[in-house]
């Protein structure tokens, strides 16, 4: 790895918080893709 | 021998129907979810592991790998947005208001990304975390503008009445977004001292252009998958929501 | 043009008819500007430097609730369904109204300025030069304000929804309403400001009752 000089935290806390935001985008998408999934369903399956 | 009739249709024909869209568009996203994360990879290698530092801002210049292509999202969403606005309004495409409602959050996400890079960026290099000049002011009012479609969503019982309506206001908010730009950028000169830092923000050296067009491309993919996937969710949480209602008249489904 | 000096008319007589509110918006005002020294101390120098700013805000916010009166009465009581049903466009009454709303919110405000103007240290030229912004800055807070008010119309808790709806948009009137007034750039500063204004209010004044009236018609259906 380069170095990453002295403001490193800074860096470090971007690169966490853009990965939390870009988990959290991932995780919520495919947690509400499964939770309108199960509740069609449950529904019958109409035709999606 | 049968002769097709049938006219050929175009791709965006094609994808009108809502169901059609979802058996359409199903296969397309692990792939594009693959090349996001190949993408991803390859940005992180070269932003940690191959490129120099940058001559005048030092190793804080990584922060712009991230930086950028979240800033660049954040108004690239609102011009997708205000496309399917259009589509909505004047092509009457029955995906635009899907495509229009499942943006809204996913730019509300990246602007609120933006700055909070953008605040990260600025701490080493101003010294505070916010600094109202103008770049970092227009894309904090451009979040406000993103939650505030997303709530517009949410107050309507009928989403489909609520399309037209968010549509318009969607392009209220592209008509005043260059204004607003605009006028924060001449607020922020008459309140900054001229010579302390650059009006236009980080400039970009060549050196370190590679992973800023890698990561710029990842996060472009990141947003088309996010997007197809909600679009799908929407499509079928509007099934559900048919089917409830049916349901509650009690006819069959 | 008959059909829309009759709803002009009509607005007029409706709004004053309920002058008690027009009193409580301008009390409104005063209130707010008043409640800044308390918020920011008293300091002659500090208040006279932030007053144009403040009796802005105050002026923004009082706009903001007034628009509760724009579309809600005629929307409860059928009213806006027979204006869209009408001759007459739905663009023009939604003009009719706004104008009225300008005529019976902006105007008490900007007459009293003065009294904030004496709370917050202003001096007499910057007195005037806050009136004339307000004057000018004002017919964009109300077009921008029917939009948010028609757009709201029919969502739930509206009235929440549509101050922030409206604040983002009116960012640019309050940037250049008290550029218009502050003295530190010089008076070419001050005067590329008002033009600003001028055209943003223009620009509002023109487009909104369009707009708006998109918005009331696909809120009914």
């Amino acid at each position: 790895m380069i170095e990453l000089g002295q403001h490193a935290v800074f860096i470090v806390w971007a690169y966490i918080g853009v990965f939390a935001g870009v988990a959290g985008l991932i995780g919520w998408a495919a947690f509400d893709r499964s939770r309108v999934g199960r509740r069609l369903r449950e529904l019958g399956n109409g035709r999606s | 021998m049968t002769i097709d009739t049938t006219p050929k249709m175009r791709w965006w024909e094609r994808l009108a129907h809502p169901g059609q869209f979802v058996a359409w568009t199903t296969p397309l996203v692990w792939p594009l979810a693959g090349l996001t994360a190949v993408l991803f990879l390859l940005g992180l290698w070269f932003a940690f592991f191959n490129s120099p530092a940058d001559y005048q801002m030092g190793d804080t210049v990584r922060i712009m790998y991230v930086h950028v292509p979240t800033a660049w999202l954040s108004q690239f969403v609102y011009a997708t947005m205000a496309v399917s606005a259009l589509g909505t309004l004047v092509w009457r495409h029955p995906m635009a208001d899907v495509s229009m409602k499942a943006a809204a959050p996913l730019g509300a996400a990246f602007t609120a990304m933006a700055l909070y890079t953008g605040s990260l960026w600025g701490r080493p290099t101003w010294g505070t975390f916010w600094e109202w000049d103008g770049r970092m002011t227009s894309t904090l009012v451009l979040l406000f503008i993103y939650l505030g479609i997303v709530a517009l969503w949410r107050a309507f019982d009928d989403q489909l009445r609520a399309a037209r309506i968010v549509a318009i206001f969607t392009l209220v908010g592209a008509v005043n977004i260059p204004i607003i730009k605009f006028s924060v950028d001449w607020w922020s000169t008459l309140h900054q001292p001229a010579s302390v830092f650059r009006a236009d923000g980080p400039t970009m050296p060549g050196s370190i252009l590679v992973p800023l067009f890698i990561m710029f491309f990842a996060f472009t993919f990141l947003f088309l998958t996010l997007q197809l996937v909600a679009m799908q969710t929407e499509v079928r949480r509007r099934r559900v929501a048919t089917l409830e209602r049916k349901a509650a008249r009690g006819e069959a489904a | 043009m008959s059909g829309f000096s009759a709803l002009l008319r009509r607005e007029l007589r409706l709004a004053l008819a309920h002058g008690g509110e027009m009193l409580t918006l301008v009390l409104f005002f005063v209130i707010v500007g008043a409640i800044t020294p308390f918020a920011v101390g008293p300091d002659q120098a500090l208040l006279a430097r932030i007053a144009p700013g403040i009796v802005w805000i105050a002026a923004f916010l009082a706009m903001l609730l007034g628009l509760g009166r724009l579309f809600g009465p005629d929307h409860e009581d059928g009213t806006l369904t027979l204006l869209r049903l009408a001759e007459l466009p739905l663009a023009a009454a939604v003009a009719a109204k706004v104008i009225v709303h300008w005529l019976t919110a902006a105007l008490p405000l900007v007459l009293a300025t003065p009294i904030l103007a004496l709370l917050l240290a202003m001096d007499g030229e910057t007195l005037g030069r806050t009136m004339v912004s307000l004057l000018v800055g004002t017919p964009a807070l109300a077009g921008f304000g029917a939009v948010g008010a028609a757009v709201t119309l029919a969502a739930r808790r509206g009235g929440l929804l549509a101050p922030i709806l409206i604040a983002p948009l009116s960012v640019p009137v309050l940037i250049f309403g008290v550029g218009a007034v502050s003295p530190s750039g010089g008076p070419d500063q001050a005067w590329t400001a008002l033009l600003l204004l001028a055209a943003l209010s223009l620009m509002a004044a023109a487009l909104s009752p369009l707009v708006a009236a998109l918005a009331l018609a696909w809120g009914e259906e």
